[in-house]
């Protein structure tokens, strides 16, 4: 089963968050910053990551660029969850190494539609 | 509801869009048909129900279809079918056919447009393979208020994010407020209009891939037969048909056979010289 790393500030969304994945048997850690996100990317890479864009300490963005330099670009697959929602924004996270991109809110379809579509449900 | 109400709807809804309610589905006339009642100051269904008794009211009782018809949809919905049009049916079309020649597709149950644009969206992506052949794609439904809105092709967050990968949302729409717009040049792929799949298809005339997914669930089985029939008569030789995950044509008609190993792809039956070459 995919192991998940949840990285979002708001405990809420977390909880939010593992109870669907958790549901669908991943295996699920969560962390509330990029720095965090790092640290327990290096302790033990997972398959993907659900990633918040606006946190303290270090952003989804900074930490997207850390670990593409760290891991290379393929591994593991990042799923931005944020309400950012312009264009621009959604053009910049893809560019920078992103695979997908949800606009909270989110749902449950919406969330396990998109890990399917990048082949982790 | 007294049973000679509850009748009347189920027949206004058989002859009007092939619906099959149930006296299980009362409370989905209740939720449904409250704007019309409140509109019509009427007090309960029944009184609405002996307004429609005996075909005087046209107007109304198509809004009563209108409003008990089903209008979920999502970008390619079930990915399997697009996938299939994508890297197997088009190609072999494009191979079958003489240059020049066009392609013509149909989103025969359309509501709000998802499926017909996604459609699109394959077009777009094989250009390259289609080398400048002409595609038509049409979208049908019966129910006007959402032809209106796939017309429009502007979409909430939330549509946008069901089905569509980011990827398609970059290449192809653009922020309007907190609404999402399909660019002109797909929605100029696409032409809408109203078609009741009980009534007269011909005037539609002959395609090639024939989307019909997720409407016949809602049918008895001889209105599935007597659709299904229809459209068999507008798909050609070689063409396609496309199914929801919970219908299939098996023991409905013998019109259509299941192309092996493609679930929900159809053939016309006793096309399998045919079905072969778009296989290949
Ligand atoms: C659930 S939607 C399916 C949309 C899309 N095909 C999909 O799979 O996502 C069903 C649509 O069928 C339309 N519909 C129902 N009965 C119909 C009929 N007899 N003729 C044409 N359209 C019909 C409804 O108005 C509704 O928009």
């Amino acid at each position: 089963m995919a192991r998940l790393l949840v990285v979002d500030d708001s405990k809420v969304v977390r909880k939010v968050a593992r109870r669907i994945l958790e549901g669908q048997g991943f295996t699920v850690t969560e962390v509330g910053d990029g720095a965090a996100a790092l640290a327990a990317c290096r302790a033990a890479l997972p398959d993907c990551v659900l990633l918040d864009w606006n946190m303290p300490v270090m952003n989804g963005i900074e930490f997207l660029k850390a670990l593409r330099a760290e891991f290379g670009p393929d591994r593991p697959t990042v799923v931005f969850c944020t309400t950012e929602n312009d264009l621009d924004r959604i053009s910049e996270a893809i560019t920078l190494g992103a695979q997908e991109f949800i606009m909270k809110p989110f749902d449950e379809a919406i969330l396990l539609g998109k890990l399917a579509e990048v082949g982790i449900a | 509801m007294t049973p000679q109400g509850f009748a009347v709807f189920a027949e206004v809804l058989r002859a009007g869009s092939g619906l099959a309610i149930g006296p299980d589905k009362l409370y989905l006339l209740e939720t449904r048909l409250a704007p019309i009642l409140r509109a019509e100051a009427l007090r309960d269904l029944d009184a609405l129900a002996l307004l429609l008794k005996g075909g005087g009211r046209p107007a109304l009782t198509r809004a009563v279809v209108e409003a008990m018809t089903t209008n979920e949809s999502s970008f390619f919905r079930d990915t399997t079918p697009f996938t299939h049009v994508r890297t197997q049916a088009l190609p072999a079309l494009h191979a079958a056919r003489p240059a020049g020649a066009k392609l013509r597709l149909w989103s025969a149950a359309a509501s709000t447009g998802q499926e017909a644009y996604s459609l699109a969206m394959i077009l777009h992506d094989l250009r390259p393979l289609l080398a400048g052949r002409e595609v038509e794609i049409v979208g049908t439904d019966l129910a006007r208020e959402v032809l209106a809105r796939a017309r429009e092709g502007l979409y909430s967050q939330f549509e946008v994010q069901r089905g569509l990968p980011v990827a398609m949302l970059l290449k192809h729409f653009r922020k309007e407020g907190e609404m999402w717009r399909l660019a002109e040049a797909l929605r100029g792929m696409v032409r809408f209009q109203e078609a009741n799949l009980l009534g007269d298809l011909r005037p539609l005339g002959r395609f090639d891939l024939i989307f019909c997914r997720n409407v016949l669930i809602y049918f008895d089985p001889p209105t599935k037969a007597r659709a299904l029939e229809a459209i068999a008569r507008q798909l050609a030789p070689d063409g396609r048909l496309y199914l929801g995950g919970a219908e299939t044509v098996l023991g409905v008609t013998d019109r259509f056979a299941p192309v092996p190993g493609d679930r929900g792809v159809y053939a016309l039956a006793g096309a399998s010289a045919a079905a072969e070459l778009v296989r290949a």
